[in-house]
């Protein structure tokens, strides 16, 4: 039954939601998570990779969310060149339906509550102090009280909002993507590839991950400013066309990731923002699940830390910023910098990282030899960020 | 700014895009405040599927 007040109530079942109300609770607080949907994790709005190693700390590895292991990616470069990188299995296409209601599962287990079909509608405020959140479950407006508030709400930061922080992005830190399920198609579920260059989709990339040998999320992300005249669809369209034309396509998803550095408040009296919500994603790669689920276990942590010594404004909370910006705030910080200077350069960028990645024999890949290889073709900006992107997608022997 | 309901999946991208804060998803239904727009066309750009046009909401 719903409590009158919590500790604390998390907005957004998604990872970073549940991942925030787990190790809140798991520190002592009483946590209530409000979720808009009728179970987490639906719609699906991801393309679903991510590393073993980054998943790991936070739950038990189950078969039942992951939908292949992939030992490879492949990089086709502009020019039509392919590279493979190989990484020992160490990756996940997931099926994040299950993978976010596991998350979810965990964190009730530690005695987080869940109310699901709760949109959040407001936050409560009394005496200038955010004291509740407002919300519509199924037909009923109610409220909710507590001292602190976890904005968990995704891209749109609605939560972030209401408690006057500017969540807005520039467009050019967006990226507007369109994902297409396809069946009947021929892939290897080991293999995630990647499509570069402006032709495919400009300021950002094609992927393929694979969901089994016949089956795969196929998407694209375009950057915001370069959408305009043709969309991310008309992009994708072509592209499936061209190189699926018998696939079938059993699910459709629309969404935005951001391409941006960390928000710069993520935090203020009675409130903290994780995961998109606070545009905790890799500018890069535009991964966000694990970035998401390690600023939201450290939100969670201080979040029980400031219930325990009653202290719930921002000079307290902000120790939440500063131990996400140690731990990855300011590398994603320098990535986004890499990727403001990498987006004003041509298609030869991309077609030197696979030239690179080719030279790299199968089992000697490694970030060490990378390195090698790049020093000796030189362009520093090119090496960083294969080394970013290769990193942050996968772990390397 | 307009949006087409029929084509719109709710998927919030034009929320993050908005400067001004006038574009709202509340009930499954995304809404835009035309008195505090100020026309930059962000919602339009980002949007993936097009679903928003120039013009009032009828």
């Amino acid at each position: 039954m719903l409590k009158e007040k919590y500790d604390v109530v998390v907005v957004g079942a998604g990872p970073a939601g549940s991942v925030a109300a787990r190790f809140a609770a798991e520190n002592g607080a009483s946590v209530l998570i409000l979720e808009r949907d009728r179970e987490p994790g639906i719609p699906v709005r991801c393309a679903e990779g991510v590393s073993h190693n980054g998943i790991e700390p936070f739950i038990k590895i189950d078969k039942r969310w992951i939908a292949s292991q992939i030992d490879v990616a492949k990089l086709h470069a502009p020019n039509g060149e392919v590279a493979n990188m190989y990484n020992n299995g160490t990756g996940y296409v997931l099926e994040r339906r299950i993978f976010d209601t596991s998350l979810c599962e965990l964190a009730t287990e530690y005695g987080a509550e869940l109310i699901t079909k709760a949109d959040a509608l407001d936050l409560v405020w009394e005496n200038n102090r955010i004291t509740g959140v407002k919300f519509k479950h199924i037909n009923e407006i109610k409220e909710v009280k507590c001292n602190i508030v976890i904005g968990a709400d995704g891209v749109e930061s609605r939560v972030g909002r209401w408690a006057g922080i500017d969540t807005s992005v520039a467009l050019k830190d967006i990226d507007t993507c369109v994902q297409y399920t396809l069946s009947n198609i021929d892939v290897s579920k080991d293999t995630c590839e990647f499509y570069f260059g402006k032709e495919v989709s400009p300021g950002g990339y094609v992927w393929i991950f694979p969901k089994s040998d016949h089956t795969a999320n196929v998407g694209i992300g375009v950057a915001g400013h370069l959408a305009h005249k043709k969309g991310p669809k008309e992009y994708l369209d072509e592209f499936v066309e061209e190189n699926f034309p018998d696939a079938q396509v059993t699910y459709t998803v629309y969404g935005g990731v951001t391409t941006a550095a960390t928000l710069k408040e993520i935090v203020k009296d009675n409130i903290m923002l994780v995961g998109d919500a606070a545009r905790q994603v890799n500018p890069i790669t535009g991964g966000g699940i694990v970035q998401g689920m390690i600023a939201a276990s450290i939100a969670g942590k201080v979040a029980a830390e400031a219930v325990k010594k009653n202290k719930f404004n921002s000079k307290f909370l902000k120790k939440y910023r500063k131990i996400w910006d140690k731990k990855l705030g300011n590398t994603q910080k320098t990535m986004y910098k890499m990727k403001e200077k990498f987006m004003t350069t041509d298609d030869t960028r991309f077609n030197k990282i696979v030239e690179i990645c080719q030279k790299i024999p199968e089992d000697e890949f490694s970030v060490k030899a990378l390195f090698t290889e790049a020093v000796k073709g030189d362009p520093k900006l090119m090496l960083e960020v294969a080394k970013a992107f290769v990193a942050s997608k996968m772990k390397l022997k | 700014m307009k949006i087409n309901r029929d084509v719109c999946d709710i998927c919030g991208t034009c929320v993050a895009v908005c400067p001004v804060d006038a574009i709202v998803v509340s009930e499954f239904r995304v809404n835009i405040d035309n008195e505090k727009c100020t026309n930059c066309l962000n919602c339009l750009k980002a949007c993936p599927i097009k679903a928003i046009t120039e013009g009032d909401q009828c």
